[in-house]
């Protein structure tokens, strides 16, 4: 058992690190420190097309498809050094953690040729159609209906929380297949092109103003017959595998931008002097002990070789570091006190960490809520029964 | 990366966990609480026959060399078990303190019969200790199985001495312990005779060290215990007709504890490697390790008794053992805020 990492990799974190501050102190100068996910969106699809060109833009995949076949070491320290520069978030990041490793694992060839290049080469974004306004923790009651005609599939529905869809060229999308069908069975998993006019984007304002979420309405938009991944009808087992592809490496990059979180909270702490109230200081403990238990379950998850055990570690992951995360936003603003409740911005707009406290908030919905997250530790980890369908009387 | 056991590791593990789940049962141990909180048979077979004793302790000295991640595994499957076991006091504390600290004739006098368990040393501190010559007047009120031990460690963080039990100025009593499987002694010293380890600093920094780190695995074993004997019992006991592990309230508890639990494993191996691999986060990690694990151990062994109802509350059962013992792992060895302060103080930039 080893916390450090080889020699050899400790000379690749320094070529990581080396060329990502090259590129913030340089040409990309302007993105760096950028924490919103919507903020600048057409120099965000030209820097996701420079990590292309220095094939940086997705390490862990096939060198095949335009990765490095890189380790699993080499992906956490990518992704470490990545946010440890202050490089924003991945605009393309569904494209790349989540279609592309699911195109590769259940596509056609013909279908590796169609997208991983584009996906790679930062000029293809994706975007995910899973939830619908009637089918949020409860997935598989999904209602956006797809039929096969003249070669074509129509689809007709809704999907909503379409993270960055006003910025993408494909969403992939559930859709219920077989007429009739319910839960996880005949579901079919299509990749769409989302300019068409079947589909309309509309923003959805968040508590924090912005707009990063979305609803997408499709009316009789349409896809080629092939363009489907899997069979139809095992659309469900593919968006598992998906998700599955979620708790990957990413994560620790995701906990260098918290690092950086808590970073500015400490600093703000000593500038107005809340770090001299004790329950602040064990607080702020508190949220450092957090911070580095992440990182180490992380690389407890990442270390198992066993993939057939349960691994205590991945499963309590998600509502650890959204739990976290919603604390440390609330921490934030009792640093800040009332300084924390105005903005400089002329517009409802917030600097990092009253933004933090706001859009923490979705932390502990998004992506499994807490009591599902809750739901499943019980029943995958400890065995427990599962909870009861509900079924109407008479 | 590595940070999983090696094989070696995982088999050690393996034979700790099945050492402690045969002999420290639930009968034995109470056995012992009945008399001076150690099985002295458990004791005997830990050190000749298993040969865990040793661990981390240099192998000249009858020690198996090894590090904080083998102590770590053996502390966390004594403490699934609550072993009435005088280990933290005698092989972490005064065993390792002597092993850094110790001349070459200190450690080759005092350590095989540590190691072997023929005898048995108890620690403590005293700031206000009075030094004059080697001669020593002070004392302790909370004192792990001191009543039981034929000579003490003694620190006033500056110097650290050897005393003999049996010394005349020695005086020893046993005090009625919540936690009886540990229970405490007052010692007092009166112009007791000391002899000064030669590195008093080194010796500090490896019982501190060692001792953080033991706890905190004793802790998440601790912990751990009383998860997987609250999921069994969900399952056995019935009410309105259903398991009460069916009970949304009730499972989501036990995430709760799970969830809590994983850290403190995450918190005690990090601890553990980062002090054998000399990292520098070594000093904020065996900090975040004692406070983060004792809490959770605290936190399931209520969970615990809540969660059995009425016979958790009964002297009968097995819940109380682990509580008590959780309480006062908390306590000892500096609080967790106390060690939250000290990681605050690191973030911060202050100086200490």
């Amino acid at each position: 058992m080893k916390l450090g990492f080889s020699a050899e990799d400790e000379l690749f974190r320094q070529e990581c690190a080396d060329w990502l501050n090259g590129q913030m102190a340089g040409e990309f100068k302007d993105i760096k420190g950028i924490t919103k996910l919507t903020g600048s969106p057409e120099r965000r699809k030209e820097w996701e097309q420079q990590l292309a060109a220095h094939r940086w833009s997705c390490i862990g995949w096939p060198s095949q498809w335009g990765g490095r076949d890189a380790t699993l070491a080499q992906q956490v320290i990518f992704a470490e050094e990545y946010a440890r520069a202050g490089v924003p978030g991945r605009i393309n990041h569904i494209g790349i953690e989540l279609a592309g490793p699911t195109i590769l694992a259940f596509g056609t060839e013909e279908q590796k040729r169609q997208f991983l290049p584009g996906i790679a080469a930062g000029t293809t974004i994706f975007c995910q159609g899973f939830s619908e306004p009637n089918a949020g923790s409860d997935l598989a009651s999904v209602r956006t209906r797809g039929r096969l005609e003249n070669g074509e599939w129509v689809v007709n529905g809704q999907k909503i929380w379409t993270s960055l869809a006003h910025i993408s060229d494909w969403i992939f999308v559930v859709t219920r297949t077989e007429e009739g069908s319910q839960g996880p069975k005949g579901l079919t998993f299509l990749m769409m092109p989302l300019d068409q006019p079947g589909i309309e984007v509309r923003g959805i304002r968040q508590i924090n103003g912005d707009s990063e979420f979305n609803e997408t309405f499709f009316t009789d938009a349409r896809c080629p017959a092939d363009s489907l991944i899997g069979a139809v009808g095992q659309g469900w087992g593919i968006a598992m595998g998906l998700l599955a592809f979620e708790r990957g490496v990413s994560t620790l990059g995701q906990q260098m931008g918290f690092r950086n979180e808590l970073d500015d909270i400490i600093a703000a702490a000593k500038a107005n002097g809340a770090a001299n109230d004790p329950l602040i200081r064990q607080r702020l403990a508190k949220a450092e002990i957090g911070l580095r238990l992440m990182r180490y379950g992380a690389l407890r998850m990442l270390s198992q070789t066993d993939h057939k055990k349960i691994d205590g570690a991945a499963l309590t992951y998600k509502i650890q570091w959204a739990s976290w995360r919603r604390n440390l936003g609330e921490l934030a603003m009792d640093v800040l006190g009332q300084a924390g409740e105005v903005s400089d911005h002329a517009e409802y707009e917030w600097d990092t960490l009253p933004n933090l406290f706001l859009f923490s908030r979705a932390d502990t919905i998004y992506g499994g809520t807490n009591q599902i997250q809750r739901n499943l530790i019980a029943e995958r980890g400890l065995g427990l029964p599962r909870e009861p369908r509900y079924v109407p009387k008479g | 990366m590595e940070f999983a056991f090696t094989e070696e590791q995982q088999m050690i593990a393996e034979t700790a966990q099945a050492f402690f789940r045969d002999n420290a049962t639930s009968e034995r141990v109470r056995r012992a609480m009945a008399a001076d909180g150690i099985d002295r048979e458990l004791w005997a077979a830990f050190c000749r026959e298993l040969g865990l004793s040793g661990i981390g302790l240099p192998e000249e000295t009858g020690g198996s060399g090894l590090g904080m991640v083998e102590l770590a595994i053996i502390a966390e499957a004594a403490g699934a078990q609550v072993a009435a076991l005088p280990m933290l006091g005698s092989l972490v504390q005064a065993a390792q303190a002597i092993a850094a600290g110790g001349t070459q004739e200190q450690r080759a006098a005092l350590l095989p019969d540590l190691i072997s368990g023929e005898a048995i040393a108890g620690y403590f501190y005293d700031g206000a200790l009075k030094v004059e010559g080697d001669r020593l007047t002070g004392g302790a009120h909370y004192v792990t199985h001191g009543a039981s031990a034929s000579l003490f460690i003694v620190t006033d963080n500056r110097g650290m001495w050897v005393v003999r039990a049996d010394d005349p100025g020695v005086t020893v009593t046993a005090q009625t312990s919540m936690d009886q499987t540990r229970p405490f002694a007052r010692v007092t010293l009166a112009d007791a005779q000391g002899e000064a380890l030669a590195d008093p600093a080194a010796a500090l920094a490896a019982a501190h060290r060692a001792a953080f780190i033991a706890v905190a695995a004793e802790s998440l074993g601790g912990a751990q215990a009383c998860l997987d004997r609250t999921v069994a019992y969900s399952q056995e006991r019935v009410q309105f007709g259903r398991p009460i592990g069916s009970f949304q309230a009730y499972k989501h508890r036990l995430a709760d504890m799970m969830i809590e639990i994983e850290q403190a494993r995450s918190v005690v191996y990090w601890a553990a490697c980062a002090v054998d691999e000399q990292s520098d986060e070594a000093d904020l990690a065996i900090h975040a390790a004692k406070s983060f694990a004792a809490d959770t151990y605290f936190r399931c062994a209520g969970d615990m008794i809540q969660l059995h109802g009425g016979i958790g509350f009964t002297w009968e059962h097995d819940a109380h053992l682990f509580f008590k013992r959780a309480r006062s792992l908390q306590s000892m060895l500096g609080s967790g805020n106390w060690h939250r302060e000290r990681i605050a103080t690191m973030i911060l930039g202050e100086a200490a």
